[in-house]
C-alpha cells in the first residue's frame, strides 16, 4: 500500500508541471493586453517601458521558470511570514495583481471564506443527501421511492444552475420575499439574528449547488448499486445466511463505492466550474466571480494563479481518490 | 434510437428483448417521446412557423402573447417562437455533435487504457492532467482566444459551432474514459474474456467482440450524460457571454438575453430554461431506459 501510494505521488509532480505550463502557455496566446486601458498619448517608448516594469520583455522560457520559482518559493514564504511576524522571504518579488496591482494571495486569501463556506457546505450538504438517495433507489428498483428519487436526481441534473438560481430568485426573493437574492459579504455573524441573515442568504446558492451535485452522484450511485446487486457473490452471501443489511451496507456497498469515491473526488473541478456560474447569479464575490473579473480585465496573473490553484486542489483530490481506490479494491493495489 | 430498435425487431430475437424491456420504463418511454417531439419540432419548425428568428419589428417589441406571436416578442420585437425554434436546432446540434466527439474519445482512451497494461500509466496520466485542468475556465479563454480567428475563417455562425463543439468534446471525455477503462479493467479479468484469449483470439478480435458489447452500457449512460452536459455547457458559456454571436439564437443565449427583463418580462426566462431543462431530462430518461435495457442481467428478470 505505501509504494502504491508514493508511486502514485511521485505521478502528481510532474502531472503537476504539465498543467503549469499548459496554463502558462494557453494564457500566454491570450489576445488581452495589459497595455490596452493605457492611453493613447503615452508614446511608445514609455509603453515599452511599462511593460518591462510587468516583466513582459523577457523570453517566454525565463518569464515561466521565475513565475514558478514565484509561486512556489517565494509566494509561500511571504504567506509563512505574515503569519509568524517573521521577515523570512526578504524582498522576494510578490505575484501581483494588474487589476488592484496588490499581492494575488491576499486577494485570494480575502475570497476564499465565502467560496469555501458556500460552495463547500453545498458539496457536504450534496454529498450526504446522494448517498442514502441512491442506495435506496437501486435496492428498491422501480418502487416508488426509486421513482421519485430519480426523478428528482434527473431534475437536479437536468436543470442548469443559472436556470434554478434565477427561478429561485424569482419565486423567493422577488415574490415571496423570504430570502435575500444578494449574498452580502460584508455580514459577521456575532450573534443570533446576524446567524439567522447569514443563514438565510446561504439558503439558495448552497441549495442550487448541493441539489446539482447530489444528482449526479446519486446517479452514479444507483447504477453502481445495481451493478453489483446482481453479482453471483451477493447470491452467495445471501446464501449463507448474512442479514440483509450486513449484505447491501457491507458487501455491495463496498464494492459499489469504488467508482462512487472517484466521481465524489472528480467532482471537484465540477465544483469550482458550477461556483464561477451560482457565485455570477447570486452575486457572491468568492474565487468564482474573481476569475470571471480576471479573464475580462485580461488579468494574467490572476487567471494564471486562480487555475493552478484549482489545479493543485484537483490533483490533490484525485490523489485522494486513488489512494482511496487502493484502499477500497485490493486489485487495484497489486496490478 | 428508436427507429433502429424498430429495424431490428424482426430480424434480431435481442433487439426484441431490448425493446420490451424498454418499454416497461415509462419514463423512458415518455423521455423519448418528448425528445423526439423536440427534435421534430426543431427540424420541421421553421417550415411550419416561417417568421424570420432575426426580423426586427420595432414597433411590435415587448408584446405579449398574441395569436401573430404565440410566445410573444423580446425587446427589438423579434418573434419568440421563431427564436426558440432556430436556438434549439443549434443547441441540440451542439449537443449531438459535442457529445459524438467526447464518445468517440473517450471510449477510445478507456478501452486502450484498460486493455493494453503498457498504455495505461500513460494515457490515465494524460486523462489525469485533461481532468485536473479547471475546464470552464479553460473553455471561457479557449472561447475568447479562437473566437475571431474561427469566425474569420468560417464565419461567425459555424466557426463559434466549430468552436464550441471542439471545446466542449475536447474537455468532457475523461469520464467516459475513466468509466470505460474501469469496466475494462473488470471485465478482462473474467473467465471468458481469459477463455477468449487462451484460444488465441486477437486483442482487436477481443476488444470488438467481448469488451464493447460489455462495455455498452456504461457508454450509454455516459452519451446520455454526455448530450447534457454538451447542451448546459454551451448554455452556460452563453450564459457568462461567452458563447455564440447576440444576433444568432441559441436557448442559452436567449436565457442570458432575457435575464435583464426578469422583472419585468420573467416568462421570457422560462421557456429557453423550460426547453433546455426539458430535452436534458427527456435525453437522461432516455439513456436511463437504454441502460436498463441494455442490461441482460435486468432484462432476464
Amino acid at each position: 500500500m505505501l509504494t502504491y501510494t508514493i508511486r502514485r505521488l511521485m505521478f502528481a509532480i510532474p502531472t503537476l508541471i504539465f498543467i503549469s505550463l499548459i496554463i502558462f502557455l494557453l494564457l500566454e496566446l491570450a489576445p488581452g493586453d495589459p497595455m490596452a486601458e493605457v492611453p493613447l498619448t503615452v508614446p511608445p517608448e514609455v509603453k515599452q517601458k511599462m511593460r518591462e516594469a510587468l516583466g513582459l520583455g523577457q523570453p517566454l522560457h525565463i518569464r515561466y521558470f521565475k513565475w514558478l520559482i514565484q509561486f512556489f518559493v517565494s509566494e509561500p514564504l511571504h504567506i509563512l511570514s505574515n503569519m509568524t511576524g517573521f521577515n523570512l522571504a526578504g524582498d522576494a518579488a510578490r505575484l501581483i495583481s494588474w487589476q488592484s496591482r496588490s499581492p494575488i494571495a491576499d486577494i485570494i486569501a480575502e475570497r476564499i471564506p465565502q467560496t469555501l463556506w458556500v460552495v463547500g457546505m453545498s458539496y457536504v450538504v450534496g454529498v450526504l443527501m446522494a448517498l442514502p438517495l441512491g442506495i435506496i433507489s437501486a435496492y428498491k428498483q422501480y418502487s416508488w421511492f426509486d421513482q421519485l428519487g430519480t426523478f428528482i436526481a434527473m431534475v437536479g441534473y437536468s436543470v442548469p444552475t443559472f436556470f434554478t438560481g434565477v427561478f429561485l430568485i424569482v419565486i423567493f426573493s422577488v415574490e415571496l420575499e423570504w430570502f435575500p437574492s444578494i449574498y452580502d459579504t460584508t455580514l459577521r455573524v456575532v450573534d443570533w439574528d446576524t446567524f439567522v441573515l447569514q443563514f438565510k442568504q446561504m439558503v439558495m446558492p448552497v441549495f442550487v449547488l448541493a441539489l446539482y451535485n447530489a444528482a449526479q452522484i446519486s446517479r452514479f450511485m444507483r447504477a453502481s448499486m445495481l451493478d453489483n446487486l446482481n453479482q453471483d457473490y451477493v447470491r452467495t452471501a445471501r446464501a449463507k445466511g448474512l442479514k440483509e443489511q450486513t449484505v447491501v451496507l457491507i458487501h455491495v456497498l463496498r464494492n459499489s463505492m469504488i467508482p462512487v469515491v472517484t466521481v465524489i473526488a472528480l467532482g471537484v473541478p465540477t465544483i469550482f466550474g458550477g461556483a464561477i456560474i451560482t457565485e455570477q447569479v447570486f452575486k457572491v464575490n468568492g474565487l468564482g466571480q474573481m476569475l470571471i473579473t480576471a479573464i475580462y480585465a485580461n488579468d494574467l496573473p490572476m487567471v494564471q494563479t486562480l487555475t493552478f490553484i484549482f489545479a493543485i486542489l484537483i490533483v490533490l483530490f484525485n490523489l485522494i481518490a486513488d489512494i482511496l481506490y487502493g484502499i477500497l479494491d485490493p486489485r487495484i493495489r497489486y496490478e | 434510437m428508436n427507429e433502429t430498435v424498430a429495424k431490428n425487431e424482426i430480424s434480431s430475437s435481442q433487439w426484441q428483448d431490448v425493446w420490451d424491456q424498454f418499454k416497461t420504463h415509462r419514463g423512458a418511454l415518455i423521455g423519448s417521446i418528448v425528445f423526439v417531439i423536440i427534435v421534430f419540432g426543431v427540424i420541421v419548425g421553421p417550415f411550419l412557423w416561417t417568421i424570420d428568428a432575426t426580423y426586427i419589428d420595432i414597433r411590435a417589441r415587448n408584446s405579449g402573447p398574441s395569436l401573430a406571436h404565440p410566445l410573444g416578442t423580446d425587446q427589438l420585437g423579434r418573434d419568440m417562437l421563431a427564436r426558440m425554434i432556430a436556438g434549439g436546432k443549434v443547441s441540440i446540434s451542439v449537443g449531438f455533435t459535442a457529445m459524438f466527439l467526447s464518445l468517440v474519445l473517450g471510449t477510445f482512451i478507456g478501452v486502450l487504457a484498460g486493455q493494453f497494461k503498457k498504455l495505461d500509466g500513460p494515457l490515465m496520466r494524460f486523462t489525469d492532467l485533461f481532468l485536473a485542468l479547471p475546464l470552464l475556465p479553460l473553455l471561457l479563454v479557449m472561447v475568447m482566444l479562437f473566437r475571431e480567428t474561427l469566425s474569420m475563417r468560417f464565419g461567425p455562425e459555424t466557426g463559434t459551432f466549430i468552436l464550441i463543439v471542439t471545446a466542449i468534446g475536447v474537455t468532457s471525455w475523461m469520464n467516459t474514459a475513466r468509466i470505460v477503462r474501469a469496466d475494462v479493467l473488470a471485465l478482462k479479468e473474467l473467465e471468458f474474456v481469459t477463455a477468449a484469449r487462451s484460444i488465441g483470439t486477437k486483442p482487436s478480435n477481443i476488444i470488438s467482440r467481448h469488451i464493447l458489447p460489455n462495455v455498452l452500457s456504461p457508454i450509454m449512460v455516459s452519451a446520455t450524460l454526455g448530450i447534457a452536459n454538451a447542451i448546459i455547457t454551451e448554455s452556460a458559456l452563453s450564459f457568462l457571454g461567452l458563447g455564440f454571436p447576440p444576433d444568432f439564437p441559441t436557448w442559452g443565449r436567449l436565457l442570458f438575453d432575457a435575464v435583464d427583463y426578469l422583472q419585468q418580462y420573467p416568462e421570457r426566462v422560462f421557456w429557453p430554461g423550460l426547453f433546455i431543462s426539458l430535452t436534458v431530462l427527456s435525453v437522461n430518461y432516455l439513456g436511463d431506459g437504454l441502460r436498463d435495457a441494455l442490461d441482460p442481467r435486468i432484462r432476464g428478470r
